[in-house]
């Protein structure tokens, strides 16, 4: 499989606290990747860092075989790489229209055609045209999910960065939005790499994933292994055995 | 044996500019010294009815229930000055997120001493020391550092032990928890059921345990009330969710993803008018 997103030797770090420290991941073209870990696991740090959103450090990344150190990104950068955030109700301006919120990555990237584009792009998510002239508080979380995804499908990415994008949701809402997911992913032959605590939901969506704790790599593994119940690292068999729910000690 | 409280045909409005929302219509349920669930998506009313138990409704919604009784006390007919000593004495709430339910500017131990304070007469010294026992019951290591901190000082899971330890304190006979472990990761999310559990069972209390996630209550309570559009449409015993037979229910159940399971894509909620009617 070709790598298109690499990361080799990564360090960020805050002040003195080390989010990310030496960290190294291959994804490979068309896959469906997973960073998995608890809060302060820099699980969301490693997504932000490729996005060019956390001060790198040290380290490398490399996308689709272009080289990038720091933080600083070039504009063509986001046209193969967008992010969905985790929560929906941050991360859409809240004065601007779903038609304005779609235009504008369309601007920045000068696409043309932008009347048929944002069309399309709202077709695509499932909302129909009546929601293209309204405004974030008038719709719900998974409507506003949507409205995110369809933003960072606008430019026509090739990797798509997904920060927990379902955990803001209702159950049945987060099926319906993985689904989404899962068919753009399968349309637009698509790569991910997503952040999830839900071990249901990363195995559900990624094939391969990495648990993470205290800025370093655990374990890596595929879905399969970690279905099986094949996992080496006792922090991973940690998580999975949270996972099942609760157990009452007698 | 009387319930410790008995709700019939609970509702309750908020009056709005276009007629108004209904977000309880018509709760009724009894709940003896067990753990209850309340388990609804977003909006389904079950933060509410644990709201309106606790006196918590703010005061232009309407609420009316044809009982709704806390150990013999009519609570609607109860005056302020009642409600404020039944709350957070006889009857304890624990919030969702303990970042912004503890008082950012008070430190640990001081407000689970004023907890205490305000609700039985006893001395500065003894109130203290009661504090570190209780931080010492919901295994907090170091209690003595811990009673000293601010909340922003310990992490999400110690600060929800911090919450759980200012209610129990006062030693309450009925537990509200909205949502207690949900801003929690899963391992820490686990420790702090154990202690609820052991608590609860230990002291004998009633406990309503309101929460979004099917799957964590079955494993957690003795029972669980499904509430959908302000109504409860179904109440399994725990461990039944696979006898559920609402279609709400089981739509539920099933649009999770589990370890282990291929199904693509998932099943999604076909939602009916008829549920809500």
């Amino acid at each position: 499989m070709k790598p298109v997103l690499s990361v080799e030797n990564l360090h960020v770090r805050y002040d003195d606290y080390r989010a990310l420290d030496e960290v190294s991941v291959t994804v490979g073209q068309g896959e469906s990747f997973g960073l998995v870990g608890e809060s302060g696991s820099g699980k969301s740090t490693l997504l932000r860092a490729v996005a060019g959103l956390a001060p790198v450090r040290e380290g490398t990344i490399h996308v689709d075989g272009q080289s990038l150190k720091g933080s600083r990104r070039p504009r063509s950068f986001y046209r193969k790489v967008q992010m969905v955030f985790q929560d929906p109700y941050g991360s859409l301006h809240p004065r601007q229209t779903v038609d304005r919120l779609l235009l504008e990555p369309l601007a920045i990237h000068d696409i043309a055609n932008a009347e048929p584009r944002i069309r399309r792009a709202l077709d695509e998510v499932g909302l129909g045209p009546s929601f293209r002239f309204r405004y974030p508080h008038q719709m719900s979380g998974g409507q506003r999910q949507r409205v995110a995804i369809a933003r960072a499908l606008i430019v026509e990415p090739e990797i798509l960065l997904l920060d927990e994008p379902t955990s803001a949701l209702d159950a049945s809402v987060q099926a319906e939005v993985l689904n989404l997911l899962e068919q753009v992913r399968r349309e637009r032959r698509l790569t991910f790499v997503m952040v999830s605590h839900d071990l249901g939901v990363v195995t559900h969506i990624c094939e391969r994933m990495v648990t993470m704790r205290h800025g370093k790599i655990v374990e890596a593994l595929t879905s399969e292994e970690l279905t099986a119940g094949a996992v080496k690292a006792a922090y991973t068999r940690e998580l999975l055995a949270a996972s099942k729910g609760f157990v009452r000690a007698n | 044996m009387s319930p410790l409280l008995t709700v019939e045909n609970l509702k309750v409005h908020y009056p709005t500019r276009t007629g108004g929302v209904d977000a309880v219509r018509g709760v009724t349920f009894t709940l003896g010294r067990e753990r209850l669930a309340i388990v609804g998506e977003s909006g389904s009313g079950k933060s509410q009815t644990g709201r309106a138990i606790m006196g918590l409704t703010p005061p232009q919604a309407r609420i009316s229930a044809d009982r709704l009784e806390f150990s013999g006390i009519d609570l609607l007919k109860a005056t302020p000055r009642q409600r404020r000593s039944l709350r957070g004495g006889r009857i304890a709430m624990v919030l969702q997120d303990p970042k912004y339910s503890l008082n950012p500017v008070m430190p640990i131990g001081r407000q689970i001493v004023e907890t205490l304070v305000t609700h039985s007469p006893v001395g500065a010294a003894e109130a203290k020391r009661r504090a570190l026992d209780m931080l010492a019951a919901v295994q907090i290591r170091d209690p003595e550092r811990v009673y000293g901190l601010y909340p922003h000082e310990v992490s999400g899971g110690m600060g929800q032990r911090v919450m759980i330890a200012m209610m129990l304190i006062v030693g309450p006979e009925l537990l509200i928890a909205d949502e207690p472990t949900s801003a929690l990761d899963v391992t820490v999310q686990l420790e702090v059921l154990d202690i609820l559990d052991r608590l609860v069972r230990e002291r004998g209390m009633g406990l309503i345990f309101v929460s979004h996630d099917l799957r964590l209550v079955s494993s957690f309570c003795d029972r669980v009330l499904v509430m959908y559009a302000g109504r409860i449409v179904e109440e399994l015993a725990s461990g039944d969710l696979s006898l559920a037979r609402h279609p709400y229910t089981r739509g539920l159940i099933d649009c999770i993803p589990k370890i282990g399971e291929n199904r693509h894509p998932l099943p999604v909620l076909d939602r009916r008018p008829e549920w809500a009617a």
